[in-house]
């Protein structure tokens, strides 16, 4: 404890931590976002994939899901302390606005399970299509959005009822959904399909797909899996895949503008709060491309454990 | 079918007041079955009785699941046929029956005749089993979409990643029946296409009798290693043996120790109980848990073939044969397979796109198209006919 208080208080005040999960190695990097350098990694349990800080930063949660859980990280000891009843094999969660409502997607029987932070028990479960995977939540909390991969579907589900209110068709395994933070887009990845959809959450309604083209790479190679958008919602940035680049869109005419090349099967991305950095995750390179979001360069890569899945950043 | 039943089961099974205001779609598929599938060398790969069957049924359940939310429902009508039945007749009795849409688990003549039957009914026929290759050649129909391998493809496959390993001296071992020497040939299409070389050839006649027997062990042990003998110096012995008389007697028993390809070891296939990449371990646990065992590639073919009508009709909203053609041949179609990408179909003969798994029983080795072996539009297309050498004309 002593030892990981001196660790604390040697970081310098406004540096923020990026937590990164590695799949293959069982383990989280953390990362110092002013150094951008590897601090400290954390064992945890098997396959971690789905990563996210609680709202108060105080803890990390990781979806382990050949352990079938998802383990908290408590960000002081940089230890796991707790486990959340997941259901089996989670991969990807999201929490609520208020941060007391924890949203898990079970692959293995077509299901979200509704998890209460504060008693850390399983709440209910929705019945959604085969495989949900991507979880979006609208910036009210009043919205879930669920993607399931084999159905390819972004289902649109009542928080406040726990039913869905509207199935909306997508190309082939979705992936990941996010939501503009004014809520007035939905944007949905496709990774087989190789489009993102571009959705009106009033109207459940597709308002255009995002192509993507590439000289000199083939379009089986273009794989669109994380999304973040910037909150002032000008700029989207998609992670597409094995084509090893990060698109960058427009958030007003929804054309892609600059393709950056990161690292290669990028998966995952991450804001620093200041928005001056996105991180993202490269699984078969071992490592995270550090792109400054202003200049829209790459401007470093750090190496972490393998196969790098999920990240994520505290926000104080 | 009359209104009446369709709003009752809706309103018992308290779907919203949306969707019971229509009647859903029905979409009825037929799955035309062989008698028999070959029994296994190996007892722990013998065809289960509910081998393909068991992944269309899978599909059915994964189509109705997006059914629900689209009010379109599935089912399957399962048509197993007797050794001497004429898939004909059977292709007749299922159009009695409104069926347009016919999954076929049958041999290549089997097929053709089933094909030229349903093309006279406007239906559609998927081959989810046949390797043939004169099937995608000049044996060729408009109405039969292929979700199997061809045998070209699985030695292309196999090829790619033997040249990519640099073993490229094979001695190649034939069974003495047409469906081996088809293999073979395949075999030798892919050597010549990759750069691989045959040193050398020989039979294995099939000459009766039972495939176990209790001491089979020790007259194996002494004839393969003298079966092997005195052959030209080689990399990998590749066997092509769809008869399963003798290539899963080859591994460990050569006269030379030498990896053994094809038939047996290291085998090129659509789909493998052992892969677990690209979300394939969420395809295999559902797989399981609800069929009690393994899934194999028949298993595989048929799920898929099953899946391309659920994304087609799910697309355009019609279970009318020709506006799922229309939409599966389209560049609209980009099918998820648990394959790491899109999945489309090769418009000059129906054949659909796919990596080619290569499995020792136990884990995937690896999965081909290798890379370096480039192709200006699909690198998939670089197992297989490919366009500038398709005879296929559809009609």
């Amino acid at each position: 404890m002593a030892a990981a208080l001196a660790l604390i208080s040697a970081t310098p005040a406004h540096a923020y931590l990026a937590y990164v999960s590695n799949e293959k190695s069982n383990t989280v990097s953390i990362i110092d976002t002013d150094k951008l350098a590897v601090v400290k990694t954390i064992k945890v349990g098997q396959r971690p994939r789905g990563i996210e800080l609680t709202k108060d930063d105080k803890y990390c949660l990781v979806a382990v899901g050949d352990d079938d859980t998802i383990q908290m990280i408590d960000t002081k000891s940089n230890e796991v302390t707790a486990t959340l009843p997941s259901g089996p094999d989670p991969e990807l969660f999201t929490l609520d606005p208020t941060g007391k409502l924890l949203y898990v997607a079970n692959e293995n029987d077509n299901t979200v399970t509704v998890i209460d932070m504060d008693k850390r028990v399983p709440l209910g479960e929705v019945q959604v299509g085969v495989e949900p995977e991507g979880m979006g939540i609208s910036p009210d909390g009043k919205v879930l959005v669920n993607t399931s991969e084999t159905t390819n579907m972004a289902h649109f589900i009542d928080t406040a009822t726990q039913k869905i209110v509207a199935n909306v068709l997508v190309d082939s395994r979705p992936r990941f959904a996010a939501f503009k933070s004014d809520g007035s887009e939905l944007w949905v990845s496709s990774e087989v399909g190789g489009t993102v959809s571009i959705i009106d959450p009033v109207k459940h309604a597709v308002i255009t797909k995002v192509t993507f083209t590439i000289p000199g790479l083939r379009s089986e190679a273009i794989q669109p899996v994380g999304i973040n958008l910037t909150k002032d919602g000008k700029t989207g940035f998609v992670a597409l895949g094995p084509a090893n680049r990060v698109a960058v869109i427009d958030g007003v005419t929804h054309q892609v503008t600059k393709y950056l090349l990161v690292g290669q099967r990028v998966w995952h991305m991450a804001f620093t709060p200041d928005e001056k950095y996105l991180l993202t995750t490269n699984g078969l390179s071992n490592d995270v491309s550090v792109i400054d979001v202003a200049a829209l360069k790459v401007i470093k890569s750090i190496q972490v454990g393998e196969l790098p899945w999920g990240v994520t950043i505290t926000q104080h | 079918m009359s209104r009446f039943p369709a709003l009752t089961f809706l309103i018992l099974f308290g779907l919203t007041a949306a969707t019971a205001a229509a009647e859903p779609l029905d979409v009825k598929i037929g799955y035309l079955r062989r008698a028999a599938h070959l029994e296994t060398i190996a007892l722990t790969q013998m065809p289960p009785p509910d081998d393909g069957l068991a992944g269309a049924q899978m599909a059915v359940k994964d189509n109705d699941t997006t059914g629900r939310f689209l009010n379109q429902r599935f089912s399957l009508v399962d048509v197993h046929l007797k050794p001497d039945d004429d898939p004909a007749a059977a292709v007749a009795r299922l159009a009695d029956q409104g069926i347009r849409l016919v999954v076929a688990d049958l041999p290549a003549d089997g097929l053709l005749k089933a094909a030229d039957a349903g093309k006279t009914h406007g239906m559609l026929i998927f081959n989810a089993a046949a390797l043939a290759d004169r099937l995608r050649q000049q044996d060729c129909r408009a109405n039969v979409i292929h979700t199997a391998p061809s045998r070209a493809m699985l030695a292309d496959g196999l090829a790619q990643y033997l040249v990519w390993k640099k073993w490229t001296r094979w001695l190649l071992v034939t069974g003495s029946h047409e469906r081996d020497k088809l293999y073979a040939a395949a075999i030798k299409r892919a050597a010549n296409r990759f750069g691989a070389k045959i040193v050398g050839e020989r039979e294995f006649k099939d000459t009766g009798g039972a495939r176990r027997t209790d001491s089979g062990v020790v007259q194996i042990q002494r004839q393969i290693p003298v079966f092997t003998q005195q052959a030209p110096a080689y990399d990998v012995l590749v066997a092509a043996d769809e008869s399963e008389v003798f290539a899963s007697y080859l591994p460990y028993r050569t006269w030379e120790p030498r990896p053994v390809a094809g038939s047996a070891g290291l085998v090129p296939t659509s789909w493998d109980a052992s892969n677990g990449l690209w979300g394939g371990i969420q395809m295999q646990s559902r797989f399981t848990a609800r069929f009690k065992r393994l899934m194999t590639a028949l298993d595989m073919q048929a799920w898929t073939a099953v899946r391309m009508i659920g994304e087609a009709v799910s697309r355009k909203n019609s279970a009318d044969p020709k506006a799922v053609l229309d939409f599966l041949k389209s560049p609209q179609l980009a099918l998820g397979a648990f394959k790491g990408q899109k999945l489309t179909l090769r418009d000059w003969d129906l054949q659909l796109r796919q990596p080619i798994l290569l499995t020792d029983g136990r884990t995937i080795v690896s999965v081909s198209p290798q890379e370096g072996f480039l192709h200006q539009y699909s690198e998939l297309d670089t197992l297989g006919y490919d366009r500038p050498e398709t005879k296929c004309k559809l009609q």
